[in-house]
């Protein structure tokens, strides 16, 4: 449109004159602009920068490496190993069934692990890396390695895991380690965090869980940045964790090996301990299993296998076990009795086979009677209507005290899991817990070791090194920590009467060493090393009238779960005692038979360092004794086995 | 300007033309580019293919553009305005129609393997009709009501077809640049009075009626709203975008964090770091004198448009750069407000900055326009 020229020049002014308001307006936001900046950029930066902070560093665990476990000779029972695996982050590998099918060439993965990993890997967050596979071998993580290229996505890593060199040697001593359960944390009334990491492991049974807090270390951190889903993008600062206390047992791994392996075949556990000390040298449960298997995950399978099994794997049976001690209790009654007076060495008890006490007839195990006999050879022979004699002159009060003063019926102070106390039985105990009135038939029967009496190996073998001493010797099983030796537990004198005790001790030898004792044909011919030991056989039944009528049964024609348990106490050499050992064969028919050699093989290990000298025994054992010793060296290996290199650690 | 009033005489002709174009603002014009290039490289963590490089390559094709609407006679754009506005208007029906729906919203339209973003478009012809409309209406008579409701429906008509798709930040950038020409423009002051009451009252309508079924907004508009209200009421939900924003603009403090030290923005706390909240990562990495620089380049531009416009006597030219020099300032403004807190989270990028071809070359075009109002103003020298 043509315009005259005046108009345009007005239509220009009145266009510069808005535009002037509207520069001004314009310059009036500029202004609120720059103020609001000033305000959050200088008044407020220190808030806004606190905030950022916060929002981007996260504070992340780093686990501490566990404390290690030796022997007294610091051959490593429980260490740490370099544990392969492969991790797969979803982000980079794409569809992870793929990527899985594609690593499945590579490493052995089952159908079901797979569906089970992508199941898993869904479940993160894109980012997060998921544990494919675990515990691989070294050629398997070098072939993933070598074939990174073609599996975007996987990476191989390496982290620390608790490893076993002997396996079922220490399964139940040493015990193992385990993720932390719900029931753990519950257990727990304000858990570290460190516990909360996923696949963190605790120690679950035996020196592992009672060490815990020794053995675990304290956890380190790492300062890293993260975005607002939490993916790391770089470390600030790493504090590495203090690594758990290394912890020393007493036991020696030798003397373990052997004594698990003489015990191989049977339900049975062996101690033994050094008696100047009270250190446990070895505590052998069998059958043993393996505790690696539960580190990695036991399968359901193995799991049941060994809970159902009818010898109890899983039992630590030197502490958990509590046995009616039978024979092998009756040095108790003897002291009860003669301490208190009530019979003389001199004085001889007729033994007819059986003692009538309140109208119940008592049977002793040699259905013939021994005829007249003193203490001596009333402990050599084993004979039962003596002590039935003495208890019943001495009564329980007394052989109930005497018992705790030679350490039964007690838990000790070891880091060992579910200690059983064993039961001391007295009249208060049976008016608690049965509400019945002690009758003189129960003195009768804990006079021998039977009816209410219970004890752990663990207490036999205590029992024995106080008899051998005259003191108040204490197990122990943790000889230091981080380097540092625990104190040698006091050994308190007993104060029996000596006289007595070098009765018992006579008692003891002969049953050992003299031609009619119950353990002769499992002698020590050796004369430094000969021991004084006692035989137990304890009825897991008692034999009705009807049967004994008919006739006992032989053992061998039982089932196996109505045998007697089979037990032997001993301490050697019987002149200058070093170890007391005790062996408790479950089932085992009977002491002489089934414990008492086990417990020579034992001792003499002890004796002559780890293995028995083949001098030690009778000539005529010598050839069956030789070949049983060869079977046991191929069973442990060599002799200081895989767990002396140190560099697993 | 008419074809008949354009003086052949006395405008500069065939090359002669580049000296007569406005240099100064085509260097602020690529500092102000520069400085997204710059940003671009930070957030995307120091890679310079994500987004700075194809940002440049935008960048030279929006500026080649920029050159070649320079050149065309100012007459031949004023010519075009109405053409330009009808295509626009038609390209928003067809993307009511047959759009392609994206992050919830209806925006592009796919023509064989063209892209095309026809609100971003509207943008520039709404002004350039306005421009034409004003020029074309008797001086006198811009306030008579007729042609206030005719100009009205100009600009309303392209605005509500882009708040339906919906779009509200190009819709609010639309409606601010039409109604700011009418301003430029001369229409009575009364009618801005009433308008800003009506406008009151229509945003006391729109937020009545949430919850009702004729609720004029989607839920996520007024969640925003809410957030911007009071940002503490859901910090991991709505107002997290806005909230992480600030956090990031004020923890840059005085002289800020330093180039590629942002944590909010390399950490991906940001929202949209590259695009609409790309400021509050200048504002980390820069601190308060980088935020201040940059609104300092901004308002350089404005002035360099403002200078042009004042010496055209032309009231075409004047109301066309005015109106793109308005729709610029409205940019940066609203988007400068929105991460700083000042304003509701709509999408309006800040401009020559933010990633994003389409606005980038709007943004151009405007300028274009301006430049070849600068080159084709009457000279009293040859």
């Amino acid at each position: 449109m043509k315009r005259p020229k005046h108009e345009t020049a007005e239509s220009a002014r009145l266009i510069g004159r808005r535009a002037a308001i509207l520069g001004g307006a314009q310059l009036i936001v500029a202004g609120a602009l720059v103020l609001r900046m000033r305000h959050m950029q200088v008044a407020e930066a220190d808030q806004f920068r606190l905030l950022a902070e916060e929002n981007r560093i996260n504070i992340r665990l780093l686990p501490p490496a566990r404390g290690l476990i030796q022997d007294r000779n610091g051959v490593l029972l429980a260490g740490n190993e370099q544990n392969y695996r492969v991790v797969l982050v979803r982000e980079d590998a794409g569809d992870p069934r793929a990527a899985l099918d594609r690593l499945a060439r590579l490493i052995p993965l089952s159908e079901p692990e797979i569906e089970r990993a992508v199941r898993e890997i869904m479940r993160h967050r894109p980012f997060v890396p998921v544990t494919i596979a675990d515990r691989l071998s070294w050629e398997e993580v070098t072939r993933v390695a070598a074939n990174a290229p073609a599996l975007p996505g996987i990476t191989p890593e390496v982290g620390l895991s608790r490893h076993y060199p002997f396996g079922a040697e220490f399964a139940h001593a040493v015990g193992y380690v385990g993720p932390v359960s719900e029931a753990d944390l519950a257990a727990r009334e304000n858990p570290e965090p460190l516990l909360l990491i996923p696949r963190f492991q605790i120690g679950k049974v035996g020196v592992e869980r009672e060490m815990e807090e020794n053995l675990r270390g304290a956890a380190g951190h790492r300062r890293v940045e993260v975005n607002a889903v939490g993916r790391e993008m770089r470390e600030l600062a790493r504090q590495e964790g203090t690594p758990g206390r290394n912890v020393q047992l007493t036991l020696d791994r030798r003397l373990q090996a052997f004594s698990l392996a003489r015990l191989e075949g049977e339900s049975a556990a062996a101690v033994v301990m050094e008696i100047a000390t009270g250190d446990v040298l070895a505590l052998a449960s069998a059958p043993s299993f393996d505790p690696n298997l539960f580190v990695r995950g036991i399968s359901v399978a193995d799991f049941n296998a060994l809970r159902e099994n009818e010898y109890r794997p899983m039992s630590n049976k030197t502490v958990q076990g509590a046995y009616p001690p039978g024979s092998t209790f009756k040095m108790v009654t003897a002291l009860a009795a003669f301490e208190a007076g009530l019979v003389t060495a001199e004085e001889r008890v007729f033994c007819p086979g059986h003692m009538d006490v309140a109208g119940r007839r008592f049977h002793c195990w040699k259905r013939g009677g021994h005829g007249r006999v003193s203490l001596v050879a009333a402990l050599s022979e084993s004979c039962d209507v003596y002590f039935y004699e003495l208890a019943q002159r001495c009564g329980i009060d007394r052989i109930n005290a005497m018992s705790e003063r030679l350490g039964l019926g007690m838990r000790y102070d070891m880091p060992l899991s579910a200690m059983s106390a064993g039961l001391n039985p007295s009249r208060e105990w049976k008016r608690q817990r049965r509400g019945e009135d002690w009758m003189i038939g129960d003195t009768i029967n804990a006079s021998i070791g039977q009816g209410f009496v219970l004890s752990t190996p663990l207490q036999l073998a205590v029992m024995t090194a106080r008899l051998a001493t005259n003191r108040a010797v204490q197990p122990r099983l943790l000889k230091a920590i981080d380097g540092i030796e625990q104190p040698v537990p006091e050994q308190a004198p007993l104060n029996l009467p000596a006289p007595v005790l070098a009765l018992i001790h006579r008692g003891m030898v002969e049953c050992s060493n003299h031609a009619r004792g119950t353990a002769y044909s499992s002698r020590i011919v050796e004369a430094g090393m000969r021991m004084a030991g006692k035989t137990g056989t304890s009825q897991v039944f008692s034999i009705t009238a009807a049967e004994r009528a008919s006739g006992v049964r032989r053992q061998d024609q039982l089932p196996w779960n109505r045998r007697n348990h089979g037990l032997f106490v001993c301490y050697a050499p019987e002149n200058a005692p070093r170890y007391a050992v005790s062996v408790v064969v479950e089932h085992g028919g009977g002491g002489s038979s089934a414990a008492a050699p086990i417990a020579r093989d034992i001792t003499l290990a002890a004796l002559n360092d780890g293995w028995p000298p083949i001098e030690a025994y009778p000539q005529p054992q010598r050839n069956r004794i030789e070949s049983m010793l060869r079977t046991i060296r191929e069973q442990i290996g060599p002799p200081d086995g895989p767990g002396t290199a140190m560099s697993r650690a | 300007m008419s074809y008949l009033e354009y003086n052949v005489k006395r405008s500069p002709a065939g090359l002669a033309k580049v000296l007569y174009i406005n240099w100064p603002l085509v260097l602020l014009i690529i500092a102000a580019a520069s400085v997204g290039f710059l940003m671009l490289y930070s957030v995307a963590g120091g890679n310079l293919g994500r987004w700075a490089e194809p940002q440049m390559k935008r960048f030279v094709v929006g500026l080649v553009a920029m050159f070649a609407i320079a050149f065309v006679p100012l007459w031949f754009w004023r010519s075009m305005a109405g053409l330009a506005y009808a295509v626009s208007v038609l390209l928003l029906l067809g993307v009511e129609f047959f759009g392609t729906v994206g992050m919830g919203a209806r925006r592009w339209l796919e023509i064989g393997p063209i892209r095309l973003q026809p609100s971003e478009m509207a943008k520039i012809t709404v002004i350039l009709a306005m421009a034409a409309y004003y020029d074309a209406v008797d001086t006198k008579r811009s306030s008579h009501p007729l042609f206030v409701f005719l100009a009205l429906v100009l600009v309303l008509v392209p605005t509500l077809l882009v708040l339906r798709q919906p779009d509200l930040g190009t819709a609010l950038l639309i409606l601010g640049s039409g109604v700011l020409v009418m301003f430029f423009a001369g229409v009575s002051l009364w009618y801005f009075g009433v308008a800003a009451a009506a406008g009151g009252g229509l945003v006391a309508l729109v937020m009545m009626s949430r919850g009702t079924p004729w609720q004029v907004l989607k839920d996520y508009q007024y969640r925003r709203i809410d957030a911007f209200l009071d940002p503490t009421i859901d910090p991991l939900g709505a107002s997290y975008h806005i909230n992480q924003a600030m956090i990031a603009l004020g923890s840059g403090g005085w002289s800020g964090r330093g180039f590629m030290q942002g944590t909010q923005s390399r950490l991906n706390f940001l929202p949209e770091k590259h695009t609409d909240f790309i400021f509050t990562t200048l504002a980390e990495e820069f601190g308060f004198i980088g935020g201040v620089s940059l609104l300092v380049l901004y308002l350089c531009i404005l002035v360099a448009c403002v200078v042009s416009a004042l010496q055209s006597q032309n009231r075409f030219a004047q109301l066309l750069i005015l109106g793109v020099a308005a729709n610029f300032f409205l940019y940066f403004a609203v988007n400068m407000a929105m991460v700083m807190g000042l304003a509701p989270v709509v999408g309006v990028p800040l401009p020559l900055v933010s990633y994003g071809g389409s606005a980038m070359l709007m943004i151009l075009i405007g300028f274009g326009l301006v430049q070849s109002a600068c080159v084709h103003r009457p000279r009293t020298r040859a």
